[in-house]
């Protein structure tokens, strides 16, 4: 099974009983990625360009758009690093906070490597050497309606100030159709608080299912910034404009390429 | 280097880890004293064992008469052993004593030996504890807060007490062949109770290693506060299923019912956040430090927890 193949040559350090120091799981990955495996190539049929740009090992982190919403960017973009990539990396994500009292999930989501998202984790999977996946708009970008869906909203900063202290590269990407797969025409911020979330996304055809739309992801080269993390913020949000725009940029290509315009395998 | 010979006082020693410690003490060649209000009838010729109370004058006197080289406080007691008032007589009461004789008699080192549970677990702390890290476990688990504050207090003395090289350990749990601890306890069980939907990791180290640890930190007389753990976290399904036992996962809401009834272990409530979220620490500072390698990996420590008489 190839799920359970690529998880054997994931360059993670596992222990005899299958579970690295951080309590990812081979048992789980291999389950999980089986899931995700026809999700990303039968049901979404996603098209990952660019994937050369994401370094092979050492530290590395994914900063793209949130598109949709529900995480299905964030499963789609490890998908692409898992299914793609040659040997396979796990993508490590930043999951919600409230996410880690809701049983089954809290156990899931740790065994497969997607950790609450707190700065302490961050930086501790880059000095690791892992390949972390931030999206900076944070929950205001799952947030975006299915009219605001290529947009970019605020992005944070704390990003870029890891990014500068561990000295690691930024690979930008422009998530593509999340936003048409789960059209979110309203948000019910209401019922999201009695279920502990900031709120819960409602599509504009109320099943809380993702509609098998085509979806896409760009990565661009790597970006390389210096400095110590410790600068005024107005220096560290010029560097993040910088991000943001060539993420803007990946994003307006990517609706070009799929809109027909551009013939693959193009790349801007 | 061969350490010199030490004069040790070792309060609590008839505590089965500081039973282990006072062993390789001895082995080591340095002389233990033992003070502990439990007896220890077969305690090993060459270690003098005064039944005394660390709060009473009577021990004060040994500090007085030894003037010994260090000290190794390990007169702490849990939730599992005593009531909560008593319990804070001599989780506080004990520790101030300790290092109170320590700044009259001159002792020039002593450790608290403490829990990583100091650092409690909850869901929205990191996987990882460093050192520098406050105290959050006392909230959601009122039975802790004499530890994180006996630990605080023993801190407190690196301040208060500058001449004084005072070492806090804060260890993860240990397994092995004596059966004793917080999660051998658990383990000893027929089923491990969890709770439905949630699987922490747990760290533990041999009870061997742990106290190997902590007369290398005498030895190497480190100052400061350390963590110290062995082998990385294994989730606590994986332990249990590897010392042959069955997971019995419950619901949270039947979870505080069901504790101490049908063979299963009893806990406080406050700990079931143990249950749902790990307490994990870093102790990279003990082993750059010390230079402390753990000598049993997770599997050798869980069959030596299993297979006491082969061990």
């Amino acid at each position: 099974m190839e799920a359970r193949e690529r998880v054997d040559r994931l360059e993670l350090p596992f222990s005899r009983f299958g579970v690295d120091n951080y309590g990812i799981s081979k048992k789980h990955l291999a389950l999980w990625f089986t899931v995700l495996g026809a999700l990303y190539k039968d049901y979404f049929r996603v098209k990952a360009h660019g994937t050369e740009h994401v370094p092979r090992r050492g530290r590395a982190m994914l900063i793209g758009n949130h598109s949709g919403g529900i995480a299905v960017d964030g499963a789609m973009v490890i998908a692409s690093m898992f299914f793609e990539l040659d040997p396979p990396r796990l993508a490590q994500g930043m999951v919600e906070k409230f996410l880690n009292r809701v049983p089954m999930a809290s156990l899931w989501f740790n065994r497969m490597g997607q950790l609450t998202g707190l700065p302490e984790h961050a930086f501790r999977m880059l000095e690791d050497d892992r390949l972390l996946m931030v999206f900076p708009e944070g929950a205001r970008g799952t947030a975006k309606l299915y009219w605001e869906r290529s947009s970019l909203v605020h992005f944070g900063t704390g990003f870029m100030r890891l990014a500068l202290q561990t000295k690691t590269p930024i690979i930008p990407f422009g998530f593509i159709g999340g936003g048409d797969a789960f059209p979110t025409v309203f948000n019910a911020v209401e019922l999201g608080r009695l279920v502990g979330a900031p709120y819960v996304p409602i599509s504009a055809y109320l099943l809380p299912v993702p509609l098998p739309v085509q979806l896409a992801v760009h990565y661009g080269e790597p970006m390389r910034f210096d400095g110590t993390g410790n600068e005024d913020d107005k220096v560290i949000e010029s560097k993040v404009e910088l991000v943001k725009a060539r993420i803007a940029d990946l994003i307006e290509h990517g609706e070009r390429v799929r809109a027909g315009f551009l013939s693959l395998p193009g790349r801007p | 280097m061969i350490p010199s010979r030490m004069k040790v006082i070792l309060p609590g020693i008839s505590g089965l880890l500081a039973r282990i410690v006072a062993k390789k003490l001895l082995a080591r060649g340095h002389q233990v004293v033992g003070i502990d209000a439990r007896p220890w009838p077969e305690a090993p010729e060459g270690i003098v064992v005064h039944t005394v109370d660390i709060r009473k004058r009577g021990a004060e006197d040994i500090f007085r008469t030894l003037r010994p080289d260090a000290v190794i406080h390990m007169a702490t007691v849990t939730h599992l052993r005593q009531k909560s008032e008593d319990r804070y007589r001599i989780n506080l009461g004990g520790t101030r004593a300790v290092w109170d004789h320590c700044h009259t008699y001159g002792v020039p080192h002593a450790i608290f030996v403490g829990r990583h549970t100091y650092y409690g677990a909850a869901p929205d702390s990191p996987l990882y504890h460093t050192e520098e890290e406050p105290p959050s476990g006392a909230t959601t688990f009122p039975e802790l807060a004499d530890l994180v504050a006996a630990d605080l207090y023993a801190g407190s003395a690196l301040w208060r007490y500058p001449e004084i090289t005072t070492t806090v350990l804060r260890i993860c749990y240990t397994l092995g062949p004596s059966h004793h601890g917080t999660l051998a306890g658990f383990l000893n069980a027929p089923r491990v109770p969890m709770v439905l939907g949630f699987d922490p990791l747990f760290q533990f180290m041999h009870e061997d290693d742990a106290a190997e640890a902590i007369v290398v930190a005498l030895e190497k007389k480190a100052r400061g506060v350390f963590n110290v753990s062995g082998p990385p976290p294994l989730p606590l399904s994986v332990i249990a299923h590897a010392a042959g036992k069955k997971t019995l996962p419950v619901p949270e809401v039947l979870f505080r019912l069901v504790l101490g009834r049908f063979g299963l272990p009893g806990l406080p409530q406050g700990a079931i956040a143990h249950i749902k979220y790990p307490i994990v620490i870093d102790s990279m500072r003990f082993k750059k430090t010390i230079g402390f390698r753990y000598e049993y990996d997770a599997e050798a420590t869980i069959d030596a927890f299993t297979h006491p008489s082969t061990t």
